[in-house]
């Protein structure tokens, strides 16, 4: 499996980063490159093998059902690059 | 009992058009919110209809460095909900990160539960005219909510609100085991009830708090391969449900008959329109990039906590309806009308303390039902208190006043909210019960209708009717009507 | 006056605690020397305002009771500190003020230190040479072309040029200890849950844990001590005690195995680095401990392995840098999709973007079973290598590095020979363990190398102590010679 052009672009817009056609050419190399290191992986045999959930051995510990955070609005929206007294402003959402 | 009236084929829904008849298959994905004080990964509150972004902390938004921590009650009330629907509550499960980017998802990824959901396989009983179906539910996981996007604020900006970001949500996914609208309807009612009885969801639709998305395919009846299906996202009542699953499942059979095929597709249902349509371009497809969130340990459960629960389940709408059935020989009809709704059964079980049985079910489901539909009112709120219903009842059973009279005590009851008791003694609505005074007035009817009297005795017998209606008329319809028949026939004799 | 130029933190805590210097000379020693390093460009942010106000508050209150009393430090712009820029090295932070405070930093205020300032570091703790931060590169005090490492490169170069007394960093894949390798520095990476990840800005949550570097041993043991502890914000956070380590540290490795595995001998790998290496196994058997020679039979796999799960990880992190809340918005783009590319991609640097796509690459659908799936089986059987290794031994000897500190632009080229810098470290954080580097000589260049010692999780006192008994004897010392202050 090797990735080609076409595939990062696809991958830049799943990311949401815009590449110019020169970043493209360069990353798609370099994309190349790291993709065929890794998979030196498919050297092993994992058939037999359970994959890692957890590096830490114990279950999720739970916090009591309170409420103790919230009505921080000004924190929250403080270092918005747009904003107005209530709300995050962002550019129209297009469907 | 209600299996008798099965009569499957009768009654399944069709789209029947001059070549073929259409089979409808739906799916639903129900998202429900999860009734808790708290977020499902952190402190921040919950509660419908805060000020913008005032019930927000720094996880909600998903500031650097910021990490979820998971509320146990949430937990509690993803497995109650499990096992109101009979099903398989996983002692392991995982919380995973679906990775996509919108305004009003701070972290771009959703934390949600993909492969190893807490809750397992299970089923919900509808009870359908045609007798009762089972529908398999495939799993129940639980997620965050994300927060608002607002369009309609300014022309060229979006707003948004996080107030709602991180509130937790029970996706629960039904197996593909529905076949109308109706089913739908009775499906998401009883879901709703269900959650209602164990307090896990409020149900609230106009607030958000019940949602669906509602998955439709078609099939020539006959088929047993399932058509490509088409995803209606984020239908938000019972009736558009209805209405959308009725229009998608026409616009694919159209596309079929003409020759066309199905997309599988995401679709918006336009309320104003009443018909659904395409909501995103295929080159965008998603791909959520599901992984498990590595802020976020395993879920482990306890059996112990599981049976714990279940030994504290109340009795939920099935259990109660066959207890009503056959404690309180109701029909099966009247058992789940009052059985359906929490609220109905608690008002029902608060009148039938002291009051006669069989009055207050006819009263509850003819009188209050409609006052209740009439005003658009919840049971909660009637201005008719179950114990001054149970009063009303009371004084009907002991005889105090007719069933007719009960009527007009029972709309002064619905204007005023005042008690059965004083209504009567105020407006002097009390029967006349006493048979000297009945006499007097039979006495008197008598006497001035002579003739009429020389009438019956010659055998024109229907002329009792008008007797009665003559002393009803002079009593002012509170003469004890069992007593003015017996003191009436004795006189007539003499 | 001592020279403060050649005290350690522990022994600044004492003269501080017996009054033979008050917080605030020390505080003014420490900003002197960051103003006469601008060269080196260490910090990012400085706040020397406050760490003034601090020391004199400090000096009123005379309370002596904390691990840190008065003790400036500055610490790697990774963590967020309250009221304080926090960039993380990238455009996208640039101006990122947040109003809250990580739990490990607070943790080294509550003990009484003193913050300087914030130190540079990699965009987002991606890089293993501090060239990737958007600030530019930080030079290694050891020589003026030489890189300090990374991705804590600024508080190495900080730290080997006494601009602070000790730092804290953050350890994905080698980032403290590979860095103090090249500065002749300390560096431990604590078994993962030790310390605090909440409110550090986050690489890969499943690899990432916050260390102390210091100039020694003791030092080592006295901030570790200082930053750990329980979190119940952070669901990773290990539920224990916390350990006395510099209380119980001590020099008593007799009876110790320690391994050594045949797979850390790799080909090409310079000769002074198997001197060392030899050198550090002769200390040990001097010492009383046995050597072992083991196997981790998974050793080479182990970059790749992590070279998928860290940008997966890393590509879910940073989606939340969208212009939206805080940070770097650009001005182009006509709706919401448009200002995410712009800002994203003006915001990132390259080795950011070839992570957060390699990882957006190995999570897509089609992709998922054969590169991260795979990684997280291969990551259990590196773990299981280690698991049953420390059944036989109590510590592993290893080099920290395949190299010494190389050039600038040696290796930004080819990001695969960047990333074998780390061929060493990456194991032990796909393993979840602690691991500690050591300067452990110089090469024929004169550049510093380090020795790391690995242990079982929790196991951080044993090889403090096994550290301390080898530092001793190898009696390293930095030959700085300040030539950035002409």
């Amino acid at each position: 499996m090797s990735i080609d052009k076409s595939q990062v672009k696809k991958v830049a817009k799943l990311s949401r980063i815009s590449l110019d056609d020169k970043n493209l050419d360069s990353l798609s190399n370099d994309l190349a490159l790291i993709l065929k290191f890794v998979e030196q992986l498919n050297k092993l045999d994992t058939n037999n093998v359970k994959p890692l959930n957890s590096i830490v051995d114990k279950s999720l510990e739970p916090r009591k059902d309170q409420v103790n955070d919230g009505k921080i609005k000004e924190e929250i929206l403080k270092n918005s690059p747009d904003k107005n007294e209530d709300f995050f402003i962002v550019p129209k959402v297009v469907e | 009992m209600v299996g008798k009236l099965m009569q499957k084929d009768k009654f399944n829904y069709f789209i029947k058009t001059e070549k073929n008849n259409w089979e409808v298959i739906i799916g639903l994905e129900v998202h429900a919110q999860v009734v808790s004080e708290s977020k499902l990964f952190s402190g921040s509150s919950t509660k419908f209809g805060g000020k913008p972004n005032t019930q927000v902390s720094l996880v909600d938004s998903a500031f650097p460095g910021m990490l979820p921590v998971i509320n146990e009650y949430c937990i509690e009330q993803a497995v109650k909900t499990g096992l109101g629907l009979n099903a398989k509550i996983n002692l392991d499960s995982i919380f995973d990160r679906k990775n996509y980017f919108y305004a009003d998802l701070p972290a771009g990824y959703q934390i949600s539960q993909y492969k190893n959901p807490i809750v397992g396989e299970g089923e919900i009983n509808l009870d359908m005219p045609y007798g009762s179906k089972k529908i398999g539910i495939e799993r129940l996981h639980l997620e965050q909510d994300a927060g608002k996007s607002i369009h309609d604020l300014s022309p060229d900006n979006t707003y948004v609100d996080l107030n709602r970001s991180g509130v937790a949500l029970m996706e629960i996914v039904s197996k593909p085991d529905l076949r109308s609208p109706e089913e739908v309807n009775s499906y998401v009612k009883k879901l709703r009830s269900i959650m209602r009885y164990l307090n896990t969801c409020d149900g609230n639709m106009q607030e958000g708090s019940l949602r669906a998305d509602v998955n439709v395919s078609v099939r020539k009846k006959g088929e047993t391969k399932f058509g490509t299906r088409c995803e209606i996202k984020n239908v938000n009542s019972i009736k558009f449900m209805e209405m959308a699953i009725d229009s998608e499942a026409k616009r694919q059979v159209e596309l079929l008959e003409s020759g066309k095929s199905i997309d599988q597709e995401t679709r918006l249902f336009d309320t104003k329109k009443k018909e659904t349509r395409s909501m995103r371009s295929k080159e965008e497809a998603h791909d959520y990039r599901y992984f498990p969130d590595p802020d976020l340990l395993p879920l482990k459960i306890n059996k112990s906590f599981v049976e714990n629960l279940k030994k504290k389940l109340p009795e939920l709408p099935d259990q109660k309806r066959d207890r009503y059935i056959k404690k309180f020989n109701l029909s099966p009809y009247e058992a789940n009308v009052l059985v359906s709704e929490i609220d109905v059964s608690k008002f029902f079980e608060e009148v039938i303390k002291t009051a006669d049985i069989k009055l207050a079910k006819n009263w509850i489901i003819v009188e209050l039902f409609a006052v209740l539909n009439e005003k658009n009112i919840e049971i909660k709120d009637s201005p008719v208190t179950p114990k001054n219903l149970a009063i009303l009842i009371n004084q009907i059973s002991s005889g105090n006043i007719s069933g007719k009279i009960a009527k007009e005590v029972f709309d002064i009851m619905i204007k005023t909210g005042s008690s059965a008791d004083k209504i009567i003694e105020n407006k002097g609505l009390k029967q006349q019960s006493n048979p000297e005074e009945i006499k007097k007035i039979i006495k008197k009817v008598l006497d001035k209708n002579s003739e009429k009297v020389l009438e019956y005795k010659s055998g024109k017998v229907k002329l009792f009717g008008f007797f009665i209606g003559e002393v009803m008329k002079i009593s002012a319809g509170k003469a004890n009507p069992k007593l003015v028949n017996e003191i009436l026939k004795t006189e007539l004799k003499k | 006056m001592s020279d403060l130029n050649k005290s350690t933190l522990t022994q600044i805590t004492n003269l501080i605690k017996t009054k033979k210097i008050s917080s605030l000379e020390v505080t003014k020693f420490f900003i002197k020397n960051i103003e006469k390093a601008k060269k080196l460009n260490t910090f990012i942010t400085t706040c020397f305002e406050k760490s003034l106000k601090d020391a004199k508050n400090f000096d009123i209150k005379k309370n002596y009771n904390g691990l840190l009393p008065g003790i400036p430090l500055a610490v790697k712009d990774l963590f967020c500190t309250k009221n304080i820029k926090t960039t993380a090295g990238s455009k996208i932070l640039e101006n990122f003020i947040p109003a809250y405070e990580s739990s490990v930093t607070n943790n080294l205020w509550l003990e009484g230190a003193i913050i300087l300032g914030k130190l540079n570091c990699d965009e987002f703790a991606m890089g293993s040479s501090n060239e990737t931060s958007y600030f530019g590169n930080v030079i290694n005090p050891i020589g003026k072309n030489l890189v300090p490492g990374g991705s804590s490169g600024g508080s190495a170069g900080a730290l080997a040029a006494n601009l602070t007394p000790a730092t804290i960093g953050t350890d994905t894949g080698g980032s403290i200890r590979q860095p103090a390798s090249f500065t002749g520095t300390v560096g431990l990476k604590p078994t993962y849950g030790l310390c605090s990840r909440w409110g550090i800005v986050a690489f890969a949550s499943s690899l990432d844990q916050a260390g102390p570097m210091t100039k020694n041993v003791e030092d080592c043991a006295l901030l570790l001590e200082a930053m750990s502890g329980y979190d119940p914000k952070d669901s990773t956070s290990i539920n224990k005690k916390k350990e006395q380590y510099s209380k119980n540290l001590n020099e008593n490795i007799k009876g110790l195995k320690i391994g050594i595995p045949k797979e850390y001998r790799i080909d090409n790998m310079p000769k002074e680095i198997d001197n060392i290496w030899n050198k550090g196994i002769d200390i040990l058997k001097k010492s009383g401990a046995t050597i072992v020679n083991i196997s981790l039979p998974h050793t080479n796999y182990a970059l790749p392995t992590y070279y998928i799960v860290a940008p997966a990880e890393a590509s879910s992190n940073l989606a939340r840098y969208d212009g939206v809340k805080y940070g770097y918005r650009s001005k182009k783009g006509k709706n919401l999709t448009e200002m995410y590319e712009n800002t994203r991609g003006e915001g990132f640097g390259r080795e950011v973007k070839r992570r957060v796509l390699i990882g957006t690459y190995v999570l897509s659908s089609g992709y998922y079973d054969a590169y991260y799936l795979k990684a997280q089986k291969v990551r259990k059987l590196i773990k299981n290598d280690f698991d049953e290794s420390f059944k036989k031994i109590d510590a592993i000897l290893t080099p920290s590095t395949p190299s010494s500190a190389f050039k600038f632009g040696e290796k930004t080229n080819d990001p695969i020979s960047m990333y074998l810098n780390d061929i060493f470290t990456v194991p032990v954080n796909l393993a979840g363990i602690p691991a500690i580097s050591i300067p452990g000589g110089v090469d024929n260049k004169g550049y510093p190398m380090g020795l790391q010692l690995i242990a079982k999780a929790l196991d951080e006192q044993k090889i403090l102590n096994i550290a301390l008994t080898m530092e001793k004897a190898i009696n390293f010392k930095n030959s700085i010679n300040r030539w950035w202050e002409n």
